[in-house]
């Protein structure tokens, strides 16, 4: 079947994206002071691949995103276990966190916390774990 | 070192998060988690340890002080569990390799297993109510995948009832976390303990008492007690051997173990209604379950019904709580798992054998497969308790807590059960291994000297766990004081 033309679609796209990954980028940083974090986070980095769906096909998308999902959500739960495992190198209990202020040349002083790469491997596995359930629905026949 | 109680979590978490990336290797998956699984076991055996020279063992998980934080707790009864876990999962690991199929272990078979662990670990040693239920669901939403995983009819049948059921019930346990929190203000189990002690001073409010009972239908759903039990059957009938004797070693285990962690720390103050109510439900669940393991001509159903019978026979020790009958119902608890394990791993040698689980489609096995023919009969000997192996001493103990308890119907309930339970075993030892001697389809195929390897193992530990009673019970005792006087616990935890 051919294809109908999406030309408004396509083109909106194109603007939208953009904003959307920006703003689930923002959202996942503000996570510590604001309400925000990484599943929010995540779910709307999905929820950006899959209005890339909606607009191309599955194997578009893959050629623009080239990447397997399966691994995307195995290498969160890496992070995530391995955060919380660093701390038995330190003969800390379990999880524990650390921060520290950091001076950055145009940030300024910012804290970083260990807590945000928890964060960080959430993030990846609400990606990961999405994208997984609707591309396996989508190519089913 | 500090973090010694969290290891048998982590090491299958990191596990089965590794796993993933090897999903089409099936030797490199094989070696890793067989790797992982005996760490898992030396790090339990540490904890046993540990637990027995030093105590109950707490870590404040995150640094964070006892009742705000999550609480990992390690009595004898969780460490125990996991060592018993941990060998259960290494045996069930051995009988995968040659029994699971290549199409499964492609399909992540072995992480979803390490997962499964993880849950079952996690719930044992958690000291906090609401993180039991997050491991209760880690727990089945792997159990989930291993029972639908290979997707036949009858799995997918299965599932979505087992699904449905444990979708219901851990709503409840939401439900009933948040009535509890509501009146106790508190999730950690040893800070709740102690609220629950300060309002019943003078008898159990009538709101904790439904809250008990609403504990024991949520965790009767999962652990199979009458007439909770209807689900169980049937699913368990549908997985492959390995995790079906995952499922019927641990999973139902794990729900008893609920029970006797929030009866005997929170809900003991009612001893008239909620541990009557106990006491009658475990009662009915034996009876049901013999009814159910005599009435069968099929070898899995059978072995299914028998975990009924052992379920209620836990929670009758557990329900007349008195010392001898929680040690009885600690011990029967440990060998049931091992047992359980070593039977359903036997049945799906006979499946492979004979092509059929219908009994009456075969015979006369014990000609050419004395191997099997005699490590069931000492496990079937062990299921029902004769004297030396390990079913013995926990039903002496648990009877013996029933008369002191002058509860004697009980007692003679039990009793009478392992004579029912041993003509229900005995039923598939005469007439599957004694008769006529025939030859089945696809029998020579059948890898039965590997298989059989993590049965014998787990028999000759039951055996070793009867006859070594006198040098396991000092921990057995450590365990059943912790159950018996809360406060013990309570100062573990909470460092007063």
């Amino acid at each position: 079947m051919k294809k109908t033309n999406n030309i408004i679609l396509e083109t909106s796209l194109k603007a939208l994206l953009f904003f959307i990954v920006l703003y689930s980028v923002y959202i996942f940083t503000a996570g510590h002071y604001y309400p925000g974090g990484g599943f929010i986070g995540g779910l709307m980095t999905a929820g950006a691949i899959v209005l890339l769906l909606i607009t191309y096909d599955i194997k578009t998308v893959q050629r623009i995103l080239p990447v397997n999902y399966r691994i995307i959500t195995a290498i969160g739960l890496l992070l995530a276990i391995g955060t919380s495992a660093s701390s038995l190198l330190f003969h800390v209990p379990f999880l524990t966190h650390r921060f520290t202020h950091v001076e950055l040349p145009v940030l300024g002083e910012i804290s970083l916390h260990t807590a945000t790469l928890f964060d960080l491997g959430v993030y990846f596995v609400v990606v990961g774990v999405t994208m997984t359930i609707i591309q396996t629905i989508g190519e089913d026949e | 070192m500090t973090n010694l109680i969290v290891l048998p979590i982590l090491i299958p978490l990191l596990t089965g998060a590794i796993l993933i990336f090897l999903n089409k290797k099936i030797v490199a998956q094989r070696i890793v988690a067989v790797f992982s699984s005996i760490l898992t076991m030396i790090a339990a055996l540490f904890i046993v340890q540990k637990v027995h020279n030093e105590g109950i063992q707490s870590l404040n998980i995150s640094s964070w002080e006892a009742p705000f934080g999550i609480t990992l707790v390690s009595d004898m009864l969780s460490a125990l569990l996991i060592l018993t876990t941990s060998i259960i999962a290494f045996c069930c690991l051995l009988y995968s390799f040659k029994s699971i199929g290549e199409e499964r272990e492609k399909h992540y078979y072995y992480s979803v297993f390490n997962f499964l662990l993880v849950g079952v670990n996690g719930a044992f040693t958690t000291g906090d109510i609401f993180n039991l239920f997050v491991f209760f669901e880690v727990m089945l939403m792997s159990s989930y995948v291993l029972l639908v995983l290979g997707g036949t009819k009858i799995q997918l049948r299965e599932s979505i009832k087992y699904l449905l059921v444990n979708v219901i019930s851990s709503a409840l346990f939401v439900i009933a976390v948040a009535f509890l929190y509501s009146v106790v203000g508190t999730l950690t189990m040893a800070h709740i303990s102690e609220r629950v002690s300060q309002i019943s001073a003078d008898g159990m409010p009538g709101i904790l008492t439904v809250i008990a009972v609403m504990f024991l239908i949520v965790f009767g759903l999962k652990g199979a007690i009458f007439p909770l039990y209807f689900w169980m059957p049937g699913s368990y009938y549908a997985p492959p051997a390995p995790v079906l004797a995952l499922f019927g070693a641990l999973l139902t285990k794990v729900g008893v173990y609920s029970i006797t962690r929030t009866y005997t720390l929170f809900f003991y103050h009612d001893k008239g209604f909620a541990f009557q109510l106990l006491s009658i439900l475990a009662i009915l669940s034996i009876v049901v379950g013999v009814i159910g393991a005599i009435a069968y001509w099929d070898v899995k159903k059978i072995i299914i019904y028998n975990i009924i019978v052992a379920v209620g026979v836990i929670l009758y020790g557990v329900s007349v709580m008195n010392p001898a009958s929680i040690k009885g119902a600690v011990y029967y608890l440990i060998h049931d798992m091992i047992i359980k394990a070593a039977l359903f791993f036997l049945v799906g040698i006979i499946i492979n054998l004979t092509g059929s689980a219908n009994l009456k489609k075969m015979s006369g096995l014990i000609g050419r497969y004395p191997g099997v023919g005699w490590t069931f009969f000492i496990a079937s000997l062990a299921l029902a308790g004769i004297p030396p192996l390990s079913g013995f001493v926990g039903k002496l103990l648990i009877v013996q807590g029933g008369f002191e308890g002058k509860s004697f119907f009980g007692a003679a309930i039990v009793l009478m059960s392992s004579l029912l339970v041993l003509f229900s075993v005995m039923k598939i030892f005469i007439n599957g291994f004694w008769g006529q001697n025939q030859t089945y389809e696809g029998e020579e195929k059948a890898p039965v000297k590997w298989l059989l390897i993590a049965p014998v193992i787990l028999v000759a530990i039951s055996a070793l766990y009867g006859v070594n009673s006198e040098a396991i019970l000092p921990y057995i005792a450590q365990a059943a004081d912790t159950l018996v006087d809360p406060q013990i616990y309570i100062e573990a935890v909470l460092k007063e």
